[in-house]
């Protein structure tokens, strides 16, 4: 199937955000960083396991009247590393962005270990983690040094 | 200047080099002869967590070297009661000093601390996490009784879970290709990321509950206290305490030259009667804590020992 037919199963939107070639499966997880949920009055669609070229099946996400932020679009690194963003502004394609994960997280989430130094509230330096690979997704805090369940971590975004 | 926070901080022949370097320090540490390379320096020992060797032994290879010491006290009368980050904490003490020592209950401290200071920080334990310089000072009791520390046989038993001596010397041992038997209750195995990092750098690692059955072929037995401090459930404790009682009687057929070593304090994991073989090293190696720190202050501090290589 075309990229346009898959397009075509939710309607073309006329303010708001597109993110495109999500990992397929990863779109809940990304609408939960987007804190997109029961209370969202906006209308978002979702497709999911779509055929892709480039991925071979992707999810795509389109949320009416919401232009994303950096601090948003930092926070979908951890789980659609590789989509694309495109901000839509009366129908027409007003930026394209791509989401990209860097060696290190900063200020995004919080290490998820009980007693890392980076729990107490108070303390003032950015919370920091290290992705040591991309594939398979493997992070650690850049204080303590323990392993980050993605399920676990993307409870603890900041 | 950046510290000692995890033995990543340090390379191979840092290590060497700081091993030759602690032994030239020798006499001065057994104050047979006076070095004063670090009079004028100021060492500040940020210990949150109760220590006895390690803060003694700092505060000892300090003052051998002719330096002076200031010291955060008890944590219980310090602004740390009264809530004050470490961050503060470490901006307050950044500016009285020239070196910071430290250990703290929460994972992760020292490299936080580091982040936040200009002065070289060097981590005397961080809750479960590292202790580098306990690591410093064992491999060079290792050094010294086999001459060498590269292809040992080295077991690590006890307490592998929460035990941070042996996850920095694991980390240290398996980078100069020592074969690593890790002797362990079940519940008390080594992290699993831990056994992951020393494996994907090529380490020959063998877990086991088996300690009795790892000593005929070892170079090194190094033993664990379990710690009570780290349960949270004193049941579980109670199922895993005294797992291990090394005896003199289960050493017969050891290796002549096998050392056994324990970081201290011990309570029931090796007997007194081990005490009197010429297996039994840890209390030299708790005097070695003092020259090989003396070592680390030198070099984290940009001073060079006398005796070295030009």
């Amino acid at each position: 199937m075309s990229n346009e037919s898959n397009m075509r199963r939710v309607t073309a939107i006329r303010n708001g955000t597109v993110i495109d070639h999500i990992p397929a499966g990863s779109a809940l997880r990304v609408l939960e960083l987007l804190n997109i949920g029961k209370g969202t009055s906006v209308p978002v669609s979702l497709v999911m396991n779509v055929p892709s070229k480039r991925k071979g099946t992707k999810d795509i996400v389109k949320v009416e009247d919401r232009e994303l932020t950096q601090t948003e679009l930092d926070r979908l690194a951890l789980v659609a590393e590789g989509a694309s963003v495109a901000i839509i502004r009366a129908y027409s394609v007003a930026e394209k962005l791509e989401i990209t994960l860097g060696d290190e997280i900063v200020d995004v989430v919080r290490c998820t270990f009980s007693n890392c130094i980076t729990q107490n509230p108070r303390e003032p330096l950015a919370h920091r983690l290290r992705v040591l690979s991309k594939d398979p997704l493997q992070i650690r805090c850049h204080y303590c040094g323990r392993p980050q369940d993605l399920d676990e971590l993307v409870q603890n975004v900041i | 200047m950046t510290g000692l926070i995890t033995m990543a901080d340090l390379t191979n022949e840092d290590i060497v080099e700081v091993l030759d370097a602690a032994e030239r320090l020798l006499p001065a540490a057994r104050g047979e002869t006076s070095m004063p390379l670090l009079s004028g320096r100021i060492l500040g020992n940020l210990f949150f967590e109760p220590s006895t060797r390690t803060r003694m032994s700092f505060e000892t290879a300090m003052k051998r070297l002719g330096g002076d010491v200031v010291n955060l006290g008890d944590v219980s009368t310090s602004s740390v009661v009264k809530g004050e980050t470490l961050f503060d904490t470490i901006q307050m003490v950044d500016g009285y000093t020239d070196i910071i020592a430290m250990r703290h209950p929460r994972q992760g401290a020292a490299r936080y601390a580091q982040d936040a200071a200009r002065v070289p920080i060097l981590n005397g334990g961080d809750g479960a996490g590292h202790h580098p310089t306990q690591t410093m000072l064992d491999l060079f009791t290792i050094r010294q009784a086999h001459g060498r520390l590269d292809g040992l046989d080295v077991v690590l038993a006890g307490d592998l879970r929460y035990g941070r001596t042996v996850h920095s010397l694991s980390h240290a041992l398996a980078r100069f290709d020592c074969r690593i038997v890790l002797a362990s209750p079940e519940l008390l195995r080594m992290p699993p990321e831990i056994v992951e990092d020393l494996r994907a750098g090529g380490a020959s690692v063998t877990e086991t509950t088996d300690l009795y059955g790892a000593l005929d072929s070892a170079d090194v037995v190094y033993m664990t206290r379990i710690q009570k401090e780290r349960f949270a459930d004193e049941d579980e404790y109670v199922k895993v305490a005294g797992a291990y009682k090394l005896h003199a009687k289960h050493l017969g057929e050891v290796r002549q030259d096998m050392i056994v070593m324990h970081p201290l304090p011990r309570v029931d994991e090796i007997h007194p009667s081990v005490d009197a073989t010429r297996h039994a090293r840890y209390f030299e190696q708790a005097f070695n804590g003092v020259v090989t720190r003396m070592a680390l202050l030198c070099r984290l501090l940009g001073v060079d020992v006398p005796g070295g290589e030009a």
